[in-house]
């Protein structure tokens, strides 16, 4: 017991010290994760609302496959990736595997279809109640997937933050075609699960108390856009 | 006679002629293997306000929507002084829904969104918001989220945002249904007010007292028929069917 209360100790230290590694490591981490959301939110977003506005042909056979991939399993997403961009790979002439890069297109695959699916089923909700009097003020299909999606901007900030929330603490993606080489890949979940397997705890433990506190925070973010929206009846 | 005068011209001084008369030719719409719209042969040249009555369930609402272009007839045909509703026509035409649909966004947001619809740009588009808002009386509720308004306001805002697009034809589907009477007489004032610019008003209510203050023209819709069509006086004082009568003693119509 006292050997987890020192590591505990030990753990606070180096995020109070802000120790180098840990900081690295951090930022690593949100450099990926919030680049690749950033590339999800702009394609989720295109994609829901084109789902939920256009009709074509498969259309529902898109929508329901969005919506199975939200449960993709991030080690299938970072195989996935890898078999892409390993020298054998179709984009292995890139030699983008083992980079920050390669992490950040395995956390694109990984959330596009959460943003996706959750922007339509926004943009669907919607469409129901403004149909016909965006029709009826003569709305091109463009002009009505431009406007759901502004009038569904709460919701989809929530889908964004849902998408982050996932991205940051995902592991199997970013080790497959990360590496989790030090300086280079090592994100906090990778890092999370090496030192726990090395026996060097503290730095495990600081890391875990820096990813439930960024839960946390976005948890509380989710919160508050959604009592502002009810509040302004734009939920 | 129907070129395009001038894309919109401030309120009060319209030139434009009416796309009259609406002729509607055979017209049925089945919906789920019921006719809910039967046959109407119809011809509306009255360039005052039309109101179409009838009781519950008698196709009012999905007339004004075939009308108005928002769905298909199963057979059948429309046309506006001789020419189908086609997309010039379909931009001159507006709609106020029986529950006020407003965006998720400030009344002034709402009424400048529908005139980026029509890509009319600024300062038109801020000088149109500020009358549109002034006509509904909502100057001092610009910045106030749409859907926070009473219901009588934001049915006023949703007229006021079709106003401003300065249609030729204005269709409204009960829009004073769930409105208390002082907001309903605010909207009936507008209407009036519409009508004297040289809109083409069709107001679809089942409220006898708004159509007796209002109507020009009246079409009596029963079991998807057009029953009767007659100058308003006439429909109240001598209405010609049964079914009329008893809608308009507030009977059951059969």
């Amino acid at each position: 017991m006292s050997d987890f209360s020192d590591a505990f100790h030990t753990a606070l230290g180096l995020i109070v010290t802000l120790n180098h590694d840990l900081v690295e490591i951090l930022l690593l981490s949100l450099r990926v994760s919030l680049t690749a959301v950033a590339i999800a939110s702009v394609l989720g977003f295109v994609i829901g609302g084109a789902l939920a506005v256009y009709r074509f042909p498969g259309r529902g056979v898109v929508s329901a496959v969005l919506s199975a991939l939200m449960g993709l399993p991030p080690v299938v997403a970072g195989l996935f990736v890898y078999l892409l961009l390993s020298n054998a790979g179709p984009l292995g002439v890139l030699q983008l595997l083992y980079t920050p890069t390669a992490m950040i297109i395995a956390q694109v695959v990984l959330v596009t279809p959460i943003i996706g699916a959750l922007t339509r089923q926004a943009c669907e909700d919607l469409l129901e109640e403004y149909d016909e009097q965006l029709r009826s003020l003569g709305a091109s299909p463009t002009a009505i997937v431009v406007t759901l999606l502004w009038d569904g901007r709460y919701r989809l900030i929530t889908a964004v933050l849902a998408g982050f929330g996932r991205a940051i603490a995902e592991v199997g993606a970013v080790m497959i075609v990360g590496g989790n080489i030090d300086h280079v890949t090592r994100t906090m979940t990778t890092a999370i699960a090496l030192e726990t397997s090395k026996g060097n705890i503290a730095l495990a433990l600081a890391l875990g108390i820096i990813l439930l506190t960024i839960a946390f925070a976005v948890n509380g973010a989710l919160i508050s856009v959604q009592r502002l929206a009810k509040r302004l009846a734009y939920a | 006679m129907l070129d395009p005068v001038s894309k919109h011209q401030s309120f009060g001084d319209r030139a434009v002629s009416l796309p009259l008369p609406i002729r509607l030719e055979g017209l049925t719409y089945e919906s789920a293997g019921k006719r809910v719209i039967d046959d109407i042969d119809l011809e509306i040249d009255c360039q005052r306000l039309t109101v179409i009555m009838g009781p519950n369930g008698a196709g009012k609402s999905v007339l004004l929507r075939l009308l108005h272009g928002l769905i298909a007839p199963t057979a059948g045909k429309i046309t506006w002084a001789g020419r189908p509703l086609d997309g010039f026509l379909a931009k001159r035409q507006a709609m106020v829904f029986q529950r006020p649909v407003l965006l998720r966004r400030s009344a002034a947001a709402n009424v400048s969104h529908a005139l980026g619809l029509r890509h009319i740009t600024d300062p038109e588009r801020t000088k149109l918001v500020a009358e549109a808002l002034k006509l509904a009386g909502l100057e001092e509720h610009a910045a106030t989220p749409a859907r926070i308004l009473s219901g009588g306001e934001q049915q006023r805002l949703c007229l006021a945002r079709a106003l401003s697009l300065e249609p030729d034809v204005l269709f409204l589907d009960e829009p004073t249904s769930s409105l208390d009477p002082a907001s309903a007489l605010m909207i009936e004032e507008l209407l009036l007010d519409a009508q004297r610019r040289g809109i083409k008003v069709i107001l679809v209510t089942h409220d006898v007292g708004q159509a007796r203050r209002l109507a020009k023209d009246v079409v009596f819709l029963n079991h998807g028929r057009a029953i009767e069509h007659q100058d308003s006086e006439s429909f109240f004082t001598s209405p010609h069917s049964e079914s009329a009568r008893a809608f308009l003693r507030g009977g059951l119509v059969l």
